[in-house]
């Protein structure tokens, strides 16, 4: 989330889309009511009527994955009703930069913009650069009328997007758009506030990330970005999963969001030289020009200090991409499946649940030659070897389970949705002999350095020369208890020698105050450099419990802790005009007192943008503004409907390009049987779309272990419109089947006027829904719904694609 | 001691079902094994291990659809059916705070209550004794809210001084059902449509013949108790126990 659960009440316009958030993040709903009850207006915008819609104003159905579409109308809605903030536009954002006038948008190039290259299924973005002047800096037309500006670029591009398109793309009722459009574009005035609350719906698409770029067009283009109530608001599914990808849960990104070296950045000088972004822009921040600093830092503390600079201070030791690797999700079951990777550690996760296309992932658990599953429970994973079809005596993986201890049994902290750090403490002991999880870490870690002094082996380096300072070490040199608040404060930070920074004296052990002061002489260790300053001096501020609220917005900046620096609303210097005044007197995140800033911890601290040796609002991006035309994207710099992989049209109805034109085809580079797809197949004639419910979390290997909850969810359904039951036979309660190209569940029919067929294309589209909390293991719950999910991925990150597959439905004879 | 009161604002609930959850835990309720019956309502009704319940009633709204949630339970009657049918003094009672409790060592399994209820709420347990939602009494009296109410994230449930939850509902212009039904319900409702679309009676009262049973036959009965007493002591003494045929006893009919 740019901004944070509480201020979610500041909001005069909510829109959920992408996310059922009163199903599945309930509590975000008391600040939902909490607008609305001062007269904020709500909508859902979903292909089924939800729990979310009950509560909404205005409810509008769409077809899984044509977001980009309904938003796309929504874009041109706002331009030429000039809806739009075009002051905040030209101070906070790349909407009046020109761009060359060699590129080319899908309007002229049937789907495609200019430099796409079939061959390599990849753009040369040569033509998307913007035109510079002789120091380098982009130009600007500040009017917005260049027809090559930003501005009047975005306007044509979405000009296709009329909503007779857009309604016969989507299946919405025009009537509708035309009101979520207007209700929506309302917040374009200042001291009006729009939020966006989505989750997976969005993200889980072959064109996830442009889904949520195109809201953030929006939110430029109306001035909604760093304002309270405002934002764009991820829902993670997880408590902590913002704290798991901020400490580097994903292949390409170390902790703090420093990139994963590649091979070819041979030493530590490089890496810096190749992954830190520059600007010729004087009035650029460019915060990421301090990289060296933070990967410096990162490599202290995770490595024997006693390796020097001359050492690289052991990036050799790091794990490197090779050319062109991607290891995500579907890559590692991919590899997996082919009998590539020999042993896999299952740490919290059920990916024979989870999985898209968890058939292939249940076979692929069958190739390893070991496996260690982590969790509170036995599940389809840990158990896969004895799991539906599979011939037990065929498989030859060793599987291990680790007892973990649940949430309650442990002391750290955890991160949620809106960057706050929360300490919380051990209630009770853990479970008969289950363990924390980072006890099992410092188990495996003195047993694995054991075996390579032992035995040798390849690389032992990189394990044997690990910083593990986590506690008291016995005369064995092994730490038995492992000390939770040694890891807070070595992802903290200290200084390693006695140090002068900022004119300030520090000592060798003193922790560093904050990332501002870290250092890329070796001096400092941070295990992440955007929790600098969560446990410093002052003590352990995730453990904070301050209800104190002065800004009056509900910021309560001692309550935890927030990254970065406790900012709670980031992007706050565009809240502001260029004197430093608030657009909204009302909610104002930050101000400019005449001599300093007041609110909020503001986004840099230079002085408002009228002054002089003033920095833009836009600090961690090399033009220091924010990108309405995006040009780090595969796809293209804008937004473009493209279909599913599956699909129940033949054709886009916007251009002759199908799908997306840069995603990874699994089926096509040498793809297996598991990997098949069915596109426009009567075989597969109904859209499908999967999702969580309230009384079940994730896989449900912790809620079908609590029978109130299984109770009250008990198997697995499908819900379908009362119209496809009739022509199918089906009545509520009947058991039925529901198969895809991949394989088939069981599950009984919810025959509900909540889903409702739509009108695409001139033909009728029916649309199913079935949640992915269920698995064999608990008796009668049925299986998962990601036995129907396909292998394909988003182009920018490769999530894989679980809302929006094609399935056919029977009653079960 | 003031009466206090639920107040549940439908317009409120999302339907996570915490209360139902937080009641079973805090009561110690078994889990009960369910079907999907092409619902997400679940269990189907009240049962002896399910003391509230969330309804899911699905409607046509003009073009529009509607769903609404309804937190079911034991309404907390001022004047109480339930109690007021109870033979046994004590078995059901009103605690000082207004709630309608129970209390299983003075039941004496008659199952009049279940007649005697408006709202179809009291249930038998496994060892034939009343049970229902008791407004989490024992956190009541140590200064805590009911657990429905404590899990709630919306405020869809409150719990408070009657009077005041009903002063703040009108200020917000909120029109209440149970105000002043059979001496005021001590369960309040926000409604977003009329009573009988959540299945709550119009108009509740307590039947005719438990008016007739506890205002005139029960003090009536009292006398006419011991008279039976009397003669039935007379009958053995003078005629000896009665014989049953065997041929009527239920569990030897089988074969059906």
């Amino acid at each position: 989330m740019t901004n944070h659960w509480i201020d979610i009440r500041n909001s005069d316009v909510i829109l959920i889309m992408g996310s059922n958030a009163a199903e599945n993040h309930p509590i975000s709903f008391k600040y939902v009511l909490e607008a609305m009850d001062k007269g904020a207006k709500l909508i859902s915008v979903d292909p089924r009527f939800t729990r979310t819609s009950s509560k909404a104003d205005l409810y509008a159905p769409l077809r899984s994955g044509t977001d980009i579409a309904f938003l796309g109308g929504m874009i041109k809605y706002i331009i030429e009703n000039k809806l739009y903030h075009a002051e905040y536009m030209r101070l906070h954002t790349n909407s009046t930069f020109l761009v060359s006038p060699d590129f080319k948008m899908p309007g002229e190039l049937d789907g495609l913009f200019s430099g796409y290259d079939a061959k390599k299924r990849a753009y040369d973005k040569t033509s998307w650069n913007f035109q510079r002047d002789a120091k380098g800096v982009p130009k600007s037309d500040l009017s917005m009328s260049d027809p090559n500006c930003v501005l009047q670029l975005l306007k044509k591009h979405f000009s296709r997007y009329d909503l007779d398109t857009v309604s016969d793309i989507t299946g919405t009722p025009k009537e509708k758009l035309a009101e979520v459009y207007k209700i929506y574009g309302s917040s374009g005035q200042a001291g009006k506030a729009a939020t966006i609350m989505y989750a997976m719906g969005w993200t889980q698409h072959t064109v996830g990330t442009q889904n949520i770029r195109t809201m953030a067009i929006i939110q430029l283009l109306l001035g909604n970005i760093g304002i309270a109530g405002g934002g764009v608001n991820a829902l993670r599914g997880e408590s902590n999963v913002q704290g798991s990808t901020d400490h580097c849960l994903l292949f390409h990104i170390l902790p703090g969001y420093l990139p994963t070296p590649k091979a070819s950045w041979n030493d530590l000088a490089k890496y810096i030289e190749k992954s830190t972004p520059t600007t010729s822009d004087p009035m650029s921040a460019n915060w990421w020009g301090n990289r060296g600093k933070y990967i410096t830092s990162l490599l202290r503390a995770h490595f024997d200090t006693k390796l020097s600079a001359g050492d690289g201070f052991g990036y050799d030791l790091l794990p490197k991409l090779d050319a062109g690797q991607n290891a995500s999700w579907l890559m590692i079951f991919d590899r997996m499946f082919r009998g590539d990777i020999k042993g896999f550690f299952a740490w919290g996760q059920n990916p024979a649940c989870s999985g898209s296309n968890a058939g292939k992932v249940r076979k692929a658990l069958g190739k390893l030659d070991w496996l260690v599953t982590a969790n509170l429970f036995d599940n389809e994973t840990a158990s896969f070897w004895k799991g539906p079809g599979v011939d037990s005596a065929s498989i030859d993986t060793e599987v291990f389970f680790l007892p973990a201890a649940a949430s309650f049994e442990k002391e750290g902290s955890i991160t949620n949705s809106g960057r706050w750090a929360q300490w919380r403490y051990q209630a009770t002991k853990p479970l008969g002999n289950s363990r924390h999880d980072s006890e099992m870490m410092n188990e495996l870690y003195f047993r694995v350095a054991e075996l390579y002094k032992k035995e040798g082996g390849a690389f032992p380096d990189a394990i044997t020369k690990l910083s593990w300072n986590y506690g008291f070490k016995g005369i064995d040199g092994k730490i038995q208890h492992l000390d939770i608040h040694a890891v807070a404060k070595e992802i903290n930070g200290y200084f390693l020698e006695d140090k002068v920074v900022k004119g300030k004296q520090f000592k060798k052990g003193d922790l560093v105050p904050s990332f501002a002061y870290l250092q890329d002489d070796g001096s400092t260790n941070s295990g992440n450099w955007l929790y600098c300053q969560s446990y410093n001096g002052k003590g352990n501020n995730m453990a904070r419990r301050s209800q104190n609220d002065p800004s009056g917005v509900g910021l309560y900046p001692e309550w935890s802790w927030c990254w970065p620096v406790n900012r709670r609303i980031l992007y706050n210097r565009a809240s502001v005009d260029e004197t430093g005044t608030p657009w909204d007197k009302n909610h104002p995140v930050i101000w400019w007192s005449g001599s300093g800033w007041k609110g909020d911890v503001p986004d840099g601290g230079w002085k408002p943008l009228n002054q002089a040796g003033t920095r833009k609002s836009f600090i961690m991006l090399p033009d220091g503004v924010a990108s309405i035309f995006g040009a780090k994207m595969k796809e293209g710099p804008f937004p473009e409907h493209y279909e599913p992989l599956e699909s129940p049209i033949e054709k886009n109805p916007m251009s002759g390009t199908r799908i997306n034109p840069a995603i990874k085809r699994f089926y096509e580079d040498g793809g297996l049987e598991e990997d098949a797809f069915h596109t426009n197949d009567q075989r597969y004639p109904f859209v499908a779309t999967t999702y969580r419910v309230t009384e079940h979390w994730q896989t449900g290997v912790m809620t079908r272990n609590t029978p109130w909850l299984l109770e009250m969810q008990p198997s697995m359904f499908v819900e379908l419109s009362p119209e496809l039951a009739q022509e199918k036979g089906i009545k509520g309660g009947d058991m039925v089947k529901v198969s895809s190209g991949r394989g088939e569940v069981e599950a009984v029919a919810i025959v509900t006027k909540r889903f409702r067929p739509f009108k695409v294309q001139g033909k009728t589209v029916h649309q199913v829904g079935l949640p992915w909390c269920y698995g064999w293991s608990t008796p009668n719950a049925g299986d998962s719904a990601n036995l129907l999910t396909p292998t394909i991925g988003d182009a920018n990150t490769m999530i894989p694609e679980t809302k929006a597959f094609q399935v056919n439905i029977e009653k079960r004879g | 001691m003031k009466r206090k009161s639920f107040l549940i604002d439908t317009t409120l609930c999302t339907a996570c079902r915490s209360c139902q959850v937080a009641c079973k835990q805090w009561n110690k309720l078994d889990a009960e094994a369910t079907v999907n019956r092409g619902s997400y309502e679940n269990p189907p009704d009240l049962t002896p291990q399910l003391y509230n319940q969330i309804q899911f009633i699905e409607q046509d709204k003009g073009d529009d659809l509607q769903w609404l949630f309804i937190n079911r339970r034991c309404m907390h009657c001022a004047d109480a059916g339930c109690v007021k049918v109870c033979p046994s003094a004590g078995a059901l009672y009103h605690t000082k705070e207004g709630m309608v409790a129970f209390n299983q060592d003075k039941c004496i399994e008659c199952h009049y209550c279940v007649n005697g209820c408006p709202f179809d709420v009291p249930r038998y347990d496994a060892r034939q004794k009343v049970t229902k939602c008791h407004a989490c009494s024992d956190r009541v009296q140590n200064g805590l809210a009911p657990a429905c109410v404590k899990a709630c994230p919306t405020q869809a449930l409150k719990f408070g001084d009657r009077d005041q939850l009903i002063a703040e509902a009108r200020a917000a212009g909120k029109k209440l059902y149970g105000e002043n039904d059979l001496g005021g319900l001590g369960v309040l409702y926000v409604l977003d449509d009329q009573p009988g679309t959540y299945r709550l009676p119009k108009n509740p009262a307590i039947p005719a013949s438990i008016f007739f049973w506890k205002d005139v036959v029960k003090p009536l009965g009292i006398l006419g108790f011991w008279g039976a007493v009397g003669v039935a002591a007379l009958h053995y003494v003078t005629v000896g126990p009665q014989k049953f045929d065997e041929s009527d006893d239920p569990q030897h009919k089988g074969g059906e």
